[in-house]
């Protein structure tokens, strides 16, 4: 490195990271802001400054951009990252685990509705809509599919008695109810529209979604942030976990949400 | 399975005989929360409920939501209790309508479960596995079920397990069993065995509940999920047969419908003839949901070629990505639950963002320890009751010109031409011919009735004498303006007689 980093530059790689901890500080309100977003995209040495600062706090620096402002990430065990087990708390500790792999779960269905295609995931000008009602339905709509096709393997999908945790997660999730009525009229928090509403909220408040209405039990738009957060992050990481465990699931370029064209044309 | 080793075949697992024993469990199992309602009843704090018959209750319950359901709505929670409640209260006729509603309140609960996490019922049952070992397996079942409706609204459906417990052996093929129930009822009709045709008609209902439920569940996926179906053969062909089947079924009902309504009219015993009249409520009942099935049917095309519209405009893809609902979350269901935990841990954390800790710093620390609480109305401020007035209406005519018109029209005796007191009007006010035009208008046919009520003396009265009107604004009948006195206390002082009656027209 030939230039010589001074003490202002470190602040402002600092201040950068700050406003990226912000998640509703947007460039294109800030002009500070984009001043130093310019400055990281045409300076390699602020941008290598920025990312040792972040790298330091515990945070991976995912992308700067004008659109999404500093998208950063907790790498595990940071002071910045959001624990599940705080945001699934429980007063019920036996069933904590279960709790989780659901929650994460939702976030997944989340993310698999805002992106229903690769592409919608890879195009940087995309913003996807979703709403309660979509993640719930499709959720149940993969449940059944999955249960159609243990009925015709004809396997006993009952989980055994005494290995609770061997039971496949589509079962958790097809038997938890969608909705109950409760006594005050408000949604049930256990329940899978109560957690998916739930995720929703908190992806709002982390600056992932932007509230579009009340249609479906309350819809909401992606922003930039999420997209690169599950793009460069969560996705890959997630994969990564699956292949670990030995699950490899083939892609095709268009999704297994979508049919391949071939047959639409006829339709 | 050879004769001779019939215990060890069923030890090793014989698929045959585990399977029926386990259905023949399950099916069991079904019936226990059932029976639970009456076991725990006496166990009520509330009120001795010896006397219900909580099971049947139950039963009936289950029954009311399941005529409830239709195409996509249920029976709310509230429905139910009502329509429960004169049943119940033909058990227990001496009991409050209060305690009726809480025992139906109990009973719906305890059907929905509602104190467990998922909200459903459970049951252990045990399996030879194929290594001849026995193993525990565990039954999730609902009886009840929760749903949204699209306007936000909880309701209830009957579940599978439900219906099977309700009206045993209904697990078969919906298409002949229905066609079979239809023949059975035609039969029973012609042959006058009312009864028998009450309870075909009836499973033939709940037949028609069933296959409408089979049919709403494959058009929700196609709605939702236009691309995981094949709709070049499958939903068409399934639509082909479900709009077959409802033209049957119309052809079949309607000529049932003529022959029970034929039945009713021409019965004489009344028990018989009430029957009658049941069975024709039920049938139209089952016509009435294939019309909705088939409006339902007729919409499914265009919600797909909508959807389409919608998801075709795509490019290619640009950059190589995970496919998030193929690659992650499909492999993820498929996973056991202790295994997932960690995937979905992982995602969940590098998808959930940053937090911001907070630091404390001791001197605001302190600060906000030492501040002491504000003291807090829990009503919070209260509420301004606004001050709602009418507008005032905004006057076409000033108040000096309903004086001048006032003046005018106080007339004597003698009636006057409209004409002249439009002359007169105009000489005082530009303005004013309009405002005694209209109030000579209004006093055409006037409310007699409602002036003797309000207690009114005198009442302005124009009538139409047939000359017209020779005026450079106004056109019409040049009517003739008078005032009539009113006799309008005849109780009150009938002492006092008026000289001219309440009909008084102008001299």
């Amino acid at each position: 490195m030939n230039e010589a980093i001074h003490t202002a530059d470190a602040a402002d790689a600092a201040r950068l990271i700050a406003l990226g901890l912000r998640p509703k500080q947007l460039p294109a309100r800030d002009l500070i802001y984009a001043d130093l977003v310019r400055r990281y995209q045409q300076d390699p040495v602020f941008a290598d400054l920025v990312e040792a600062v972040a790298a330091g706090l515990g945070l991976a620096v995912l992308a700067v951009t004008t659109r999404s402002g500093a998208v950063l990430a907790a790498m595990s065990d940071s002071l910045f990252e959001v624990k599940i087990d705080e945001y699934a708390r429980r007063v019920n500790l036996r069933d904590r685990n279960v709790e989780k792999v659901l929650h994460g779960l939702i976030h997944l269905a989340v993310a698999a509705l805002c992106f229903p295609r690769p592409d919608d995931l890879a195009d940087d000008t995309y913003v996807g809509r979703v709403s309660v009602d979509q993640v719930d339905q499709v959720v149940r709509e993969a449940c059944r599919m999955l249960e159609e096709a243990a009925a015709a393997a004809e396997e006993n999908p009952d989980p055994l008695h005494d290995a609770p945790t061997l039971e496949q997660v589509w079962r958790v999730y097809a038997r938890r109810p969608s909705a109950a009525a409760t006594k005050d009229g408000r949604l049930a928090a256990d329940t899978t529209r109560g957690m998916i509403t739930k995720a929703l909220r908190f992806l709002t408040d982390q600056g992932f979604l932007h509230t579009a209405g009340d249609e479906g039990g309350g819809t909401f738009r992606t922003t930039p942030r999420y997209q690169v957060q599950v793009r460069e992050l969560a996705a890959e990481q997630a994969f990564d976990e699956l292949l670990a465990l030995g699950v490899v699931a083939g892609g095709s370029p268009t999704g297994s949400l979508l049919r391949t064209a071939t047959e639409d044309r006829d339709v | 399975m050879d004769s001779e080793g019939w215990a060890s075949g069923r030890l090793a697992g014989s698929p045959g005989g585990d399977e029926a024993l386990a259905r023949r469990l399950k099916a069991l199992a079904c019936t226990a929360p059932l029976h639970d309602l009456d076991a725990r009843k006496n166990r009520l704090d509330w009120a001795d409920a010896s006397v219900y018959q909580m099971a049947e209750i139950g039963l009936q319950a289950i029954d009311q939501v399941t005529i409830a359901m239709d195409f996509d709505h249920g029976a709310s929670h509230d429905q139910v209790v009502t329509r429960l409640l004169p049943f119940i209260a033909a058990q227990a006729p001496d009991r409050s309508q209060n305690e009726h509603e809480r025992v139906a309140r109990w009973v719906l609960e305890c059907l929905i479960n509602v104190g467990s996490l998922d909200r459903g019922f459970r049951a252990v049952y045990g399996v030879f596995g194929a290594d001849g070992g026995y193993l525990r397996r565990t039954f999730d079942f609902k009886l009840l079920v929760e749903l949204v409706s699209p306007d936000g609204e909880v309701y209830l459906r009957t579940s599978d397990e439900a219906i099977n417990v309700l009206v045993g052996a209904l697990d078969t093929d919906v298409e002949s069993a229905q066609i079979a129930a239809e023949v059975k009822l035609e039969n029973l009709i012609k042959r006058g065995r009312l009864s028998d045709a009450q309870v075909a008609a009836e499973q033939a209902r709940y037949r028609t509940v069933q296959y409408a439920e089979a049919l709403r569940r494959k058009l929700e996926a196609t709605r939702r999920d236009v691309r995981a179906v094949d709709w070049l053969n499958e939903v068409p062909d399934l639509i082909a047969e479900a709009l077959a089947h409802i033209a049957a079924r119309y052809k079949a009902e309607n000529a049932i419908l003529a022959n029970i309504t034929q039945a009713r009219d021409e019965a004489e015993e009344p028990d018989r003839k009430r029957r009658a009249a049941h069975l024709v409520e039920l049938v139209r009942d089952c016509i009435r949901r294939h019309t909705q099935l088939q409006a339902r049917l007729q919409t499914a095309g265009q919600t797909f070629r909508t959807e389409q519209d919608r998801q075709q405009f795509a490019g290619t893809p640009q950059r190589a990505t995970v496919d998030l609902f193929g690659q992650l979350l499909v492999p993820l269901l498929r996973l056991p639950a202790g295994q997932a935990t960690v995937p979905t841990a992982v995602f969940f954390r590098a998808a959930a963002g940053t937090t911001q800790p907070t630091a404390v710093r001791l001197t605001s620390l302190v600060d906000m320890l030492l501040t002491p609480p504000r003291a807090r109305d829990p009503l919070g401020e209260p509420v301004p009751e606004p001050e709602l007035a009418p507008l005032p209406d905004p006057d076409r005519f000033s108040a000096q010109l309903w004086d001048h018109a006032d003046e005018l029209l106080e007339l004597t005796d003698v009636p006057r031409r409209l004409s002249g007191l439009l002359a007169q009007a105009r000489s005082i006010d530009s303005d004013l011919p309009h405002l005694v035009a209209l109030r000579a208008l209004h006093a055409v046919s006037p409310e007699i009735g409602v002036a003797v009520r309000q207690g009114d003396h005198a009442l302005l009265v124009a009538v139409d004498d047939g000359t017209t009107l020779a005026d450079p604004q106004f056109g019409g009948a040049d009517l003739l303006v008078g005032v009539a006195t009113l006799n309008n206390a005849p109780t009150a002082s009938p002492a006092e007689p008026k000289p001219h009656p309440a009909e008084a027209t102008p001299v």
